[in-house]
């Protein structure tokens, strides 16, 4: 147990992210807005649908009540998910085959979360922070394609 | 201050042989029945809430949901809590001591002081001006009356906490208690020290806001906010851990007239919490942006881990003091588990300790392990999971445990026989069928990825909808949560209707009947054995205190043999539960 953590932190393939800055509100929604013009791809739900450049950086902005944009990533590539929130605390969690993955989102702090998607499909997020009366229909996706 | 109380204020009570003083017994009486109160008021949110977590039978709208979550969060894992182990340390700084109650109206002015506190808190609550759950994580804005109520059951809180400790350090100057406390004030006494720095870094949190929502601060850092909360957030539940075991030695010595095995080694885990918990608090932010490997490391893991073998420490003393008190006072020494099966069961006392440690060592130890392994939180961090944890530790394993004290505390304090004995005997098992049954639930549903506090989990209305929780799979979950919520519920209420009826219509008597402790008779006092721990012999208050000497733990003679082999039990559970978590976790998409 003493050493558990240590070894899959060093050696395994799911790790805490760590890296992380410091971002003000405003930059950070005018960078998501730059990077959703450049990559849009089309529209779901009055959500627009974006796909970043193999490798490239894709930011997901986490605000009041829903994840923006939608993003289609090619399976196996590595992705560098740019998240933080516009308004309020958020809680990233990407839903897969009955398990899910986690991370807090703070507003003023950009987390940076390594991803190489395995599987193709539709994923969705979900916000698990409470966020204010709306944070039951607070949702997101993910497209993994070939 | 007085050298001697007059002693018109002291009431010699025949069934425990301390001299019990006045003001002190008030005071943990109105603490006590106000906990009780509060625990009644969250019961009820509770019911509400577990109601509209599966979607067939919801009836209440979202609104209200969250402002129920947000007062049963309070009312519950705050002031429930607080008040009653406000309660016990006055019970155990006076009784436990045969020592008077100091600052009495310092202590009433607290006690006002936490009342209006909890009125103002959980009216705001209600009122819907302060639905930010109890995190009240910034930039989410509530009150500022909610803020101050919640300051000022803090402060009302550590004000008792400072009588604690004039109470003990007089009661030992004035030669009311000689020599070391006993084992349960000590356990009190670590909690008491961790409420200080718990409340400290609380206040820290919950003033800057306050601040804020008046505007004498620009703004809060919502990373400063959430280190400074989780002192608070998990500080208070280690503050219901250190009482929590104190109760438990308390509840082996009055069901069967136990003492730990080693007093040095049981004070040594106390030590080793006081030091170490806290440190724990940090995997609250093991997802968070903003802190480093090594940080997360240390505080969550390699010194948290000295606070785990503490409770490990704990769960060997109490089963093994348990066995060799059946072994030794009532004679059943055959094979590994006859000191088990022959255990007082129908004592609401032994029932309560034995599933509260169980479930807490089993469900709520191990979650709590798992969870705050570095990338283990990845898979769980405030999913259902989360709440399904803190359920097995501070409703299975703390409140059933204050629930099994207070049929002793109750009768003793009020000076009434208990009404309901009947209810009494079932109830334990009732509560701990009910709440084991919804943390399992939750647990099963946050691997799934249920998320906590979320009114409606269809997510039908959300403009990316997602099928993930009406599946069968999370569904069945969620209806283990309904279904063990109503059963626990069930016992609660039993629980509430014991100590109301006793406190209204018991029996008033010279001698209130405690239950086994009467059972030590002129029989056992002729076969030689030791008198129950609350029959102090000489007169002196003896709860966990003392032996003439520690015995001696030898690998070739062991005195416990049926505790040895549940601890490898355990850690066998737990190596399957660490290796099977994982397990999932190797499933995911390499992330980093």
């Amino acid at each position: 147990m003493f050493t558990a953590m240590v070894a899959w932190q060093a050696l395994g393939e799911q790790r805490i992210p760590v890296e992380s800055y410091r971002v003000d509100q405003a930059t950070f929604q005018s960078e998501v807005d730059a990077f959703v013009e450049a990559r849009q791809i089309g529209e779901e739900g009055g959500v627009p649908v974006v796909e970043p450049m193999p490798g490239e950086d894709a930011y997901l902005q986490a605000m009041m009540f829903q994840f923006r944009p939608v993003l289609q990533l090619q399976r196996g590539e590595t992705y560098r998910l740019l998240v933080s929130s516009t308004d309020v605390q958020h809680g990233l969690s990407l839903l897969k085959l009955g398990t899910s993955y986690n991370f807090q989102v703070l507003p003023g702090y950009l987390y940076v979360i390594r991803l190489t998607p395995e599987e193709t499909g539709e994923f969705s997020l979900v916000c698990n922070e409470f966020c204010g009366l709306g944070h039951h229909v607070m949702t997101g996706r993910i497209v993994v394609v070939d | 201050m007085a050298a001697e109380a007059p002693a018109r204020d002291f009431l010699a009570c025949e069934a425990t042989h301390f001299r019990i003083e006045r003001h002190g017994r008030q005071l943990a009486l109105a603490h006590a029945v106000g906990a009780v109160v509060l625990l009644a008021i969250g019961g009820l949110m509770a019911l509400l809430i577990a109601i509209q977590r599966v979607e067939a039978v919801q009836f209440i709208n979202d609104d209200w949901w969250y402002r129920l979550v947000a007062a049963h969060g309070a009312a519950m894992l705050l002031f429930w809590m607080l008040l009653f182990e406000v309660a016990a340390l006055y019970w155990g700084s006076t009784m436990l001591l045969n020592a008077p109650m100091r600052l009495v109206k310092v202590a009433w002015t607290a006690f006002g002081m936490m009342v209006l506190g909890v009125l103002l808190a959980t009216g705001m609550m209600l009122a819907g001006q302060a639905t930010v759950m109890f995190t009240a994580y910034p930039p989410m804005e509530a009150n500022p009356l909610f803020y101050l109520g919640v300051i000022l059951v803090a402060v009302g809180v550590l004000i008792a906490v400072a009588i604690f400790f004039v109470n003990v350090v007089a009661a030992k100057r004035e030669g009311y208690h000689r020599g070391s406390l006993p084992l349960v004030v000590y356990g009190l006494a670590a909690a008491a020290i961790i409420a200080v720095y718990s409340l400290g870094t609380g206040a820290v949190a919950y003033v800057s806001l306050f601040l804020w929502s008046v505007g004498l601060v620009e703004n809060v850092d919502p990373a400063f906010y959430r280190m400074f909360f989780w002192g608070i957030g998990h500080g208070a539940q280690q503050v219901n851990l250190a009482a929590m075991v104190a109760v438990w030695y308390a509840l082996v010595g009055f069901t069967v007239g136990g003492r730990t095995i080693s007093e040095s080694l049981s004070r040594l885990a106390f030590l080793l919490l006081i030091a170490f918990i806290h440190l724990g608090a940090v995997h609250h932010l093991l997802v968070d942006p903003g802190l480093g490997t090594s940080h997360r490391l240390m505080n969550t893991s390699y010194l948290l881990y000295l606070a785990v073998l503490a409770s490990l420490i704990h769960a060997f003393c109490i089963p093994s003091a348990i066995e060799v008190a059946q072994r030794e006072r009532h004679g059943f020494t055959k094979g590994l588990f006859q000191w088990l099966v022959r255990a007082p069961w129908k004592e609401p006392g032994f029932s309560s300790l034995v599933l509260s440690l169980v479930f807490f060592g089993f469900i709520g130890g191990v979650t709590g392990v798992i969870m705050s392994s570095m990338q283990m939180n990845m898979l769980v961090h405030n999913t259902l999971f989360v709440p399904g944890h803190f359920h097995g530790t501070v409703v299975a394993g703390a409140t059933l445990a204050f629930m099994g004290i207070a049929y002793y505390l109750l009768p003793l304090l009020s000076r009434r026989n208990l009404v309901g004995v009947a209810v009494a005997r079932l109830q334990p098992y009732v509560f701990f069928a009910g709440v084991a049954l919804f943390s399992l639930g939750m647990i099963r549903a946050g691997f799934y990825g249920v998320p906590r506090r979320s009114a409606d989990l269809s997510y039908q209305a959300a403009p990316l909808p997602t099928d993930s929780f009406i599946q069968t799979g999370p569904q069945l979950a969620m209806w283990a949560v309904l279904i063990g919520a109503l059963i626990a519920v069930v016992g609660g209420a039993m629980f509430i209707y014991v100590m109301l009826a006793t406190l209204f219509a018991g029996k008033v008597v010279d001698r209130p009947d405690v239950g086994l402790v009467l059972a030590y008779g002129a029989q056992e006092r002729e076969r030689g054995l030791p008198a129950p721990t609350m029959v102090a012999a000489d007169g002196h208050s003896l709860i966990g205190g003392h032996e003439p000497h520690d015995r001696k733990i030898s690998w070739r003679n062991f005195e416990a043999p049926g505790t040895v082999t549940l601890v490898f039990i355990f850690l066998a559970w737990f190596v399957v539960m660490y290796a099977l978590a994982h397990f999932n976790i190797a499933r995911l998409w390499p992330v980093g």
